[in-house]
Order: C-alpha cells, then structure tokens, then sequence
C-alpha cells in the first residue's frame, strides 16, 4: 500500500510518520501532483495557520490536486480545517470539500482557556473511520478554531459547545484532534483509515 | 468536556533517567523510552523530559532519546532544560517533541517566544516559571534552576509570556518543591484565573489529595509531579480512579 502525506508549509509531520511507523507503514512527503494522485491513501496533516497554509497551497497548484483525489484522504487539525469551505482565521477561503465553515473558540467562562488543548471526549461516533471507537473515549486536540457540528460532522466533542471532532464526504475524512498523539483509540483510527 | 491532565516528569542525564528506581517492573528503570511506555500504558495524559546535562556530547544524547521516544509513544510530549535559543527548538522539535519549554532563557530574552511561537505555533511553546514566594509575600521568578532571584513578579511574567504567544505556563513553586505538602494552590488559582491559557502546577504532589485540590482550588489545567510517580507512591490508574470519585474529570 502507498501512502502519501501532502508536503505543504503547515508544521512538523515527524509525528505522523512516526504513528503510521508504529502501523508498520512508510508514507512518503511529497507535493508531486502525481504521486499524490497515485498514492492509495492520501494524509493531509498539519499545524499552522490557514491563511498562509492556504495561500502555499494555491501557489503550488495543491488546491486543485487535492480536491481531484478519488482514493480516501484523511485530513487532521489544520488538515480538517482547510477541507472546509471558509476559515474565520485570516478570513481564508479554503477548500471547499465540506460545507462547513470554521470559526474561532469565544471564551464564555473563565475556565475556557483557548486553544482548547488537551484529552476531550467524542459523542455521536459514526463512519468506518470511527469502527472500534466507544461513546465517551477520549482523543487529543490542540487547537484555537474549530468547524460547528454540521451535515458532515461524523463525530462531536463539547468545548464551550459542541463542534465537529471529525468530519466525512465521499472519500474525505478529517479530525479535528491528532489521532497520532491520542493514544490507543488514536492508533485505532489511524488503522481505520489504512484499511478503508 | 476537557480532562484534568497527569502529566509524570523525567530528569534526563547522559541518555538515562535520574530518580525513579522503583517504578514498577521495568528490566531497565534507567532507560527513559522503557519508562516512557510504561508510563504511557499507565494512562499518563502527557510527559515532560528534562535534560538536566550540561555538556555538548549530553545534548546529543538527549537529542536522540526525543527520537526514540517519540516513535515510541503516542501521547504528547514535552522537551526542557538548555534551551538557549531557537536553534535548540529546531533541533528538538525536528526529533520529534511536540512542544518544548522555556525557563531561563525566556525571562532573559522573552523575545525568544515571539520567535518560536511564530514559526510553530502557540501549541509548541510552554514557558516554565520557577518562582519563590519571598517574605513580604512577593512571587519573585528564578532562574539558573532557582538559584538566582530575577528580579521580575510571577504574575506579571505569565502574562507576558501569554502576550508574547506562549500556549501554557508551567508553573513551579520553589516554596512547595519537594516537600509533598501539597501545591502552591492559591497562587496557581490566582494565577489560572488572570490567564487565558492552560496553567500546569508543578512542586508538591505528595498524595491523591493533593492532585484533587490543585485542580478543584487551584483551577489548575494539569498536574506535573516526579518522584511520587517514579518511586510508586501513587500509581496513575489508582490516582485517576481516585479523581473521577472526586468528580474531576479525567481520561480513564
């Protein structure tokens, strides 16, 4: 099986290599349009902020690679968010895969601390992605944006209100927490999506 | 809803760990990767490994144990000690540490978390503060590993650091390090409450009870403590079960 991680300006990915590592799997870091394409799996993971991330994207004709992919591709954190049609952080527009649209944490109390770091609890699991997965366990999130619960939402976690933990349309997939970083139920979803 | 975190920390010299002999079964209670699985299969949410060498040929040590462990464990974790400029965020970061932590170096040149924030984010930067609460009832922050008083307020300082783009302050209390009395609850309440970011208490975890007050009165995001977890006085399944009794929600 090949598997390809989308090679943009959007963080450090060493954590991701080293998940699909632990899964007894090689991916490969590329912004080749063909390889991309040819890769049975597609990662599109990241940390950074959307406006610039969005504009290296665009620049390097990634945009419309992405959105041409047929195979299942699995966004995370930032990943999810660009997947979405607009982002509230530097008013970006992003991808379009998802209606959904991303919108900043509003503090309501003073123990909502943004960004919303740390383990969080998913509800309503749904979708092969989450095959395995229990009501209640817990993943890792690290983030200040989130996408609201909506027609794609496949699973949600409450931080001042519910939002979408994880998304899915067609073959695209997302999380908003990093399945790489949550432990055995994070491992679980990650061998999810290799043998979707 | 969000978890209290446990977050067990790890002295690093010369690739092997300090303190912790008798922590469960291990073959190699000195290998930090063994003890970082260990920990992690125990439900630990997050570790902190500090390098606590002084020299050149220890840095790359210590570089290399961040590899190993983090294609080791999947849980978060936190690089510190001798992070002097940004180049040593590089490093540590490419090895494969989520975030890192900034003591001295920060309070003398907090322009160093603009720059690390910038380049990777809030989530990557916590800044750890020693600080002593003087006489006159002043919490003063230290540096050289709290040896020598700097001269700026805890207060004023986290909240510099939360401006300058800081994700999390690791808060240490000189006055309740080591002494397993408990943490420094009131200045960590205090503390919580004036930031926008998560606060991680440090120094004084001897009991369960402890663990449970820092985060019912001390409003504190996590909890970070060493030796009661390195010499099995509390184990983190028991400590967990204990603070969902408690009604503090934790990731069982």
């Amino acid at each position: 099986m090949s598997i390809a991680i989308v090679k943009y300006n959007a963080g450090n990915i060493r954590s991701v290599t080293n998940a699909l590592g632990r899964l007894g799997v090689e991916a490969t870091l590329t912004d080749d349009p063909e390889l991309l394409q040819r890769a049975d799996k597609v990662l599109f993971p990241g940390q950074g902020e959307a406006g610039h991330a969005m504009a290296y994207l665009r620049e390097h004709g990634l945009d419309s690679v992405i959105r041409s992919l047929r195979q299942p591709l699995l966004g995370i954190c930032i990943g999810q968010q660009l997947l979405c049609r607009h982002s509230e952080e530097g008013d970006t527009d992003c991808l379009g895969i998802f209606s959904e649209d991303v919108v900043r944490f509003r503090p309501e109390r003073q123990e909502d601390k943004v960004p919303h770091m740390g383990w969080n609890s998913l509800t309503h699991v749904k979708s092969p992605l989450m095959a395995g997965i229990s009501e209640g366990e817990f993943v890792y999130f690290v983030h200040s944006f989130y996408v609201p619960v909506g027609e794609n939402t496949i699973a949600t976690t409450d931080y001042i209100q519910p939002f979408s933990a994880a998304l899915h349309r067609d073959n695209f997939y997302a999380t908003q927490f990093h399945p790489e970083k949550s432990g055995d139920a994070g491992h679980r979803i990650l061998k999810n999506f290799l043998e979707l | 809803m969000l978890a209290k975190r446990i977050i067990p920390c790890l002295d690093i010299k010369d690739g092997t760990t300090v303190k912790g002999t008798n922590f469960i079964n291990l073959r190699q209670a000195g290998d930090p990767v063994e003890l970082a699985r260990a920990y992690s299969e125990q439900g630990a949410d997050e570790l902190v490994f500090l390098d606590i060498t002084a020299s050149h040929e220890g840095r790359k040590t210590f570089t290399h144990v961040v590899e190993q462990v983090a294609q080791a464990i999947n849980i978060p974790f936190t690089v510190g000690g001798g992070i002097n400029e940004a180049a040593d965020v590089d490093r540590l970061l490419a090895a494969g540490a989520d975030k890192v932590s900034l003591n001295s170096a920060a309070l003398r040149r907090p322009e160093l978390i603009d720059q690390i924030t910038r380049a990777y984010g809030s989530q990557v930067c916590v800044v750890a503060i020693d600080a002593r609460q003087e006489e006159d009832g002043y919490w003063q922050c230290y540096v050289n590993g709290g040896r020598v008083p700097f001269g700026k307020g805890l207060f004023e300082w986290a909240r510099e650091a939360q401006d300058r783009g800081a994700g999390e302050i690791l808060f240490t209390s000189m006055n309740h390090d080591g002494v397993k009395a408990g943490f420094a609850n009131e200045a960590l309440r205090q503390l919580s409450d004036s930031l926008s970011i998560p606060v991680i208490a440090s120094g004084g975890a001897g009991t369960m009870q402890h663990f449970r007050d820092t985060f019912a009165l001390g409003h504190s995001s996590a909890a970070l403590a060493a030796s009661v977890f390195h010499f099995g006085e509390i184990g983190i399944p028991q400590l967990k079960q204990y603070l969902r009794q408690e009604n503090i929600n934790v990731r069982l």
